[in-house]
């Protein structure tokens, strides 16, 4: 404790920090490789839409079944090979739901349930069942989130700018994007639990954005009246006095959902909790990790592109370039090692870029 | 809640901590005992977690009709039966289609499933009819007994010398309802002009089709008309079966204490923009008001025109739902733009009428096939799975929590409780209140909540600490860090409940549900943070174990590596230009 204090302490002075902004390229990278391997993933193996989305087979009987409700979902989950909704009827019959199946396997499934509850072929009642989350309430999520998205990009533009709106988006994009990829992949029916866990990250997403978004403004304000930092130096020191906060809200957030994935699901099997859980585990991590390391390196560098900050920028440069040569203070030692730094981080990542490095946050030059 | 300025000048609790605690320990206390005088101790569950009513609705195959039941037409029927029983889209109620001409419709338990029976299965045909006779319910007896069918003062006494040919009085013997039956109101509604009257009398009196063209078809009509007897609900039910909108058709009250010949559709409930039930303070009674469409407002022009010109009951009109005469309004001049249906409404079937006539009306008429109840898609040992982990992942937040924040992890706790207690009691009261229904997805959509109310308390600590870090005291560090830590928690909040806003006016059925549950505990979040948090926090300060910085309090200047000394003073090369004071 005391030395995690310790540590929120020399983050808060910026003794100590990660260089997010300086190794920001490297995590764009890893960024861009999930995507691509989720999106990947969506388009190769696809996605799973479960019975809500598609319709399939209901299954009814009207007498009491040998077995229980959920024995019967076993047997019908397995007959299927998809996940099934099984639901006791008032007459004491059943009502079992299985995602779209071809008439063959349709009659197999028959076969199978009348024998394991017991109950003759000819008293199970098979039927289409059309999807309960039909095209309509799509089409009407999806113009929601999109005029959902309009409007967050305009109030981010008003209450921030315009710049951190896109990052935002940017964030949020890649994490939905990530989500969605990960469901593919794994291979879990996507039932609306699924979606309603994907709209809960869009929300969550951007919060997590915004906080360390809001600590950047208040770092970056009057940039322009100083020389001494460049903005992607602020804007590395912002994420760092928030890291205490990020970890421990996202550690916060995740345990419960981590209950519910790893012992609700995992140990205690229950499967409909496996499909939110695992939407929201892999969307709050994710959320976490873009607004650190993907949404304010974006901003970062589309401010580094603005005449007025790249101006700074030289200047700054120039000034600590100035004063490396007359090699006088301690400071200026600092900034003398610090340039050096600066020009093999920029070596680096083939990118001569203001001087940055590990301990190297504004906030220690002081 | 939008952008809001950073000031310092911090509002209510800062310096009345006992006001703002009061104000929500009211909240609380009167939420808890709403919750308990309403008898409703739990939140109403979502159909898979407490499962509830199923209803099967069967197409009726109408003669001349038969390809209506397609896919597409069922497909608007469920999209408009999901509408109206998810009307405030909390309820969580799901609709589906079963094989070619059944629709599924399932409501979670504790909703008012006779009700929804009735809304679900309405098909809401709504067609403005010119009258051209109304006898009293029963067959029509020869020739006798001028019923007076309508309330309304202007009885249509004398039925039309047609309408009343004896021809077809086979059950002649049939009560003489027609006078015992008549006191009924179902036609004494009036149509209330709402806009621009356009000076009656200028109708050039056409007669109505009807009674100009009386070949065969008419005949038959008149036959039907006769024999219809509306005191008998199933003949009443089936009197319009199957009749085209552009032909006239036989048709009874609701009451079944009139009988009308109407003549062929000239508005219908497609022309209706929007409809609402309302109470007239006046009259004191219920009715249902409409706002036309452009195109619907010109069609009711013209034909409220036409009517005024005409004698009674030919200047009548007959609002038939589902072929029921609701109410038959008698036309004195010449109306547009809205309408209002006066019958014998209660606040019930009023605002349910309204309901279906703003969703529109189903392109099939339904019956109900059967209701069954249906147990909950997710076994209970789903539920207890699920909230079994969740207590686990609590447990284990409070373990990160305590060993975080140590004594401030107190606060976080008792915030938490208060805004769990808030969330619980106000979910459980929507339950009667607006048919909020709690589903699995929900539920989990709560415990992220306690991630983003969490975060509320986690940015004001980091926020003191960063301010004891500078090496102020307790007591001025919880007041300089709150405007700080009030910014960035609306802000954040904003965007969320932004979503939650757009979503929730947006779409339908379960997302809206979601979008619910998410601004609630949004709200709910910034509720606590302000009412709870900062006032318990400024009291806390005030303690001696806080305010020492006790190595348990969690705000320890030492373990905070606050630059020393650590008390009252400061540091002498605490920089000025600092980007974080900036």
């Amino acid at each position: 404790m005391s030395r995690l204090g310790n540590l929120g302490a020399r983050l808060y002075r910026g003794e100590v920090g990660y260089d997010f902004i300086g190794k920001r390229k490297i995590w764009y990278g890893v960024s861009i490789l999930i995507t691509i391997t989720a999106i990947l993933g969506v388009v190769v193996s696809g996605l799973n839409m479960g019975i809500e989305f598609k319709g399939g087979a209901v299954f009814t009987t009207d007498t009491k079944a040998k077995i229980s409700v959920s024995q019967a979902q076993e047997v019908a989950a397995e007959a299927s090979g998809h996940e099934a909704i099984v639901q006791e009827l008032g007459n004491g019959g059943l009502r079992i739901q299985i995602t779209e199946v071809d008439t063959a396997k349709a009659d197999e499934i028959k076969t199978e349930l009348s024998n394991e509850l017991g109950i003759p072929e000819a008293k199970i009642n098979a039927d289409l069942v059309g999807p309960s989350w039909g095209e309509q309430i799509a089409n009407k999520a999806w113009t929601g989130l999109g005029i959902f998205m309009v409007l967050v990009v305009v109030y981010l533009a008003i209450a921030f700018e315009l710049r951190m709106a896109v990052a935002a988006l940017i964030a949020l994009i890649h994490d939905i994007t990530i989500t969605v990829g990960v469901y593919a992949l794994v291979g879990f029916e996507v039932t609306p639990g699924t979606v309603i866990g994907l709209l809960t990250i869009l929300g969550y997403s951007l919060y997590d954005t915004v906080v360390v978004f809001d600590s950047l403004k208040e770092g970056t304000k009057g940039i322009t009246k100083q020389t001494r930092w460049t903005y992607s130096e602020i804007a590395n020191r912002s994420i760092n006095s928030t890291l205490v906060r990020s970890i421990n809200t996202t550690v916060v957030a995740l345990l419960p959902v981590a209950g519910l994935l790893f012992i609700g699901g995992g140990v205690l099997g229950a499967g409909m909790l496996n499909d939110i859980s695992l939407s929201l585990f892999v969307g709050l991590a994710a959320g976490a990790y873009s607004s650190i390391f993907i949404a304010t390196p974006l901003v970062a560098d589309l401010k580094e592109r603005e005449p007025q900050i790249k101006a700074l920028k030289k200047r700054i440069l120039a000034k600590r370039a100035a004063a490396a040569a007359k090699g006088e203070s301690v400071e200026d030692e600092r900034d003398d090692r610090e340039s050096e730094d600066g020009e093999t981080a920029g070596a680096v990542v083939g990118q001569p870029r203001q001087p940055r490095g590990h301990g190297r946050t504004p906030g220690n030059r002081r | 809640m939008a952008a809001p300025k950073k000031g310092r000048g911090s509002s209510g609790g800062q310096s009345k901590p006992g006001r703002a605690l009061a104000l929500i320990l009211i909240a609380m206390v009167a939420l808890t005992g709403g919750m308990f005088l309403s008898g409703h101790t739990t939140p109403r569950l979502g159909i898979d977690l407490a499962g509830g009513t199923s209803i099967t609705l069967k197409a009726k195959s109408q003669p001349g009709k038969l390809e209506a039941i397609n896919e597409t037409n069922m497909n608007t029927a469920v999209s408009i039966i999901e509408r109206r029983v998810n009307g405030l889209g909390v309820s969580e109620a799901e609709v589906q289609t079963q094989g070619t001409s059944n629709i599924i419709v399932n409501i979670p338990k504790g909703t008012n499933s006779k009700q929804a029976r009735e809304q679900v299965g309405t098909t809401a045909q709504l067609y403005f009819r010119p009258v051209l006779t109304v006898t009293g319910g029963g067959p029509t007896p020869t020739g006798s007994a001028s019923p007076s069918a309508s309330g309304s003062g202007e009885p249509s006494a004398t039925p039309s010398a047609k309408a009343s040919s004896p021809d077809t009085a086979s059950d002649g013997e049939s009560k003489p309802s027609a006078s015992t039956t008549t006191q009924g109101r179902a036609v004494t509604g009036a149509l209330k002009k709402d806009e621009t009257p356009t000076p009656s009398g200028s109708g050039a009196g056409e007669t109505p089709a009807a009674t100009e063209t009386p070949d065969a078809a008419t005949a038959a009509l008149e036959k039907k008309f006769t024999a219809l007897d509306c005191t008998d609900a199933a003949a009443r039910a089936k009197a319009g079966d199957g009749v085209k909108p552009e032909d006239p058709t036989v048709a009874c009250s609701s009451e079944g204490d009139a009988k009308y010949l109407l003549g062929p559709a000239e508005v219908s409930g497609t022309d209706v923009d929007d409809a609402k039930g309302q109470f007239d303070q006046q009259r004191g009674i219920w009715l249902v008001s409409m706002e036309f469409t452009d195109k619907g407002s010109k069609k009711f022009q013209a034909i409220t025109k036409k009517l005024s010109a005409q004698q009674s009951p030919q200047n009548q009109f007959a609002i038939s739902l589902d072929g029921e005469v609701v109410s038959a309004p008698q036309v004195n001049e010449t109306l547009s733009g809205s309408a209002e249906i006066s019958g014998s409404f209660t606040q019930q079937s009023a605002e349910d009428l309204a309901n279906v006539l703003s969703y529109g009306a189903l392109p099939l008429s339904f019956s109900e096939d059967t209701v069954t109840t249906v147990t909950a898609a997710l076994g209970g040992e789903q539920l207890e799975a699920g909230l079994i982990a969740g207590a686990i992942g609590l447990a284990l937040v409070v373990i990160y929590l305590v060993a975080y924040y140590r004594g401030l992890a107190l606060i976080a706790l008792l915030s938490l409780l208060a805004s769990g207690i808030l969330t619980y009691t106000i979910m459980a009261l929507l339950g009667p209140a607006i048919g909020f229904a709690l589903n699995l997805p929900a539920v989990c959509g709560a415990i992220v909540a306690i991630g983003i109310t969490a975060d509320s308390f986690i940015v004001y600590f980091e926020r003191i600490r960063d301010e004891i870090r500078e090496g102020r005291t307790l007591r001025p560090a919880v007041e300089r860090a709150w405007p700080r830590a009030r910014r960035t928690i609306l802000v954040s909040d904003f965007v969320s409940f932004l979503a939650a806003a757009v979503l929730f006016l947006v779409t339908v059925g379960k997302v809206q549900g979601f979008a619910f549950t998410l601004g609630l505990t949004t709200l709910l979040d910034v509720v606590v943070v302000f009412l709870f948090t900062k006032p318990v926090m400024t009291l806390m300060a005030r303690t001696k174990f806080f305010a020492s910085g006790n190595a348990w309090s969690g705000l320890d200047p030492k373990r905070l590596g606050a630059k020393p000394p650590l008390r009252r003073s400061r540091r002498v090369n605490a920089p000025t230009d600092h980007p974080k004071e900036a």
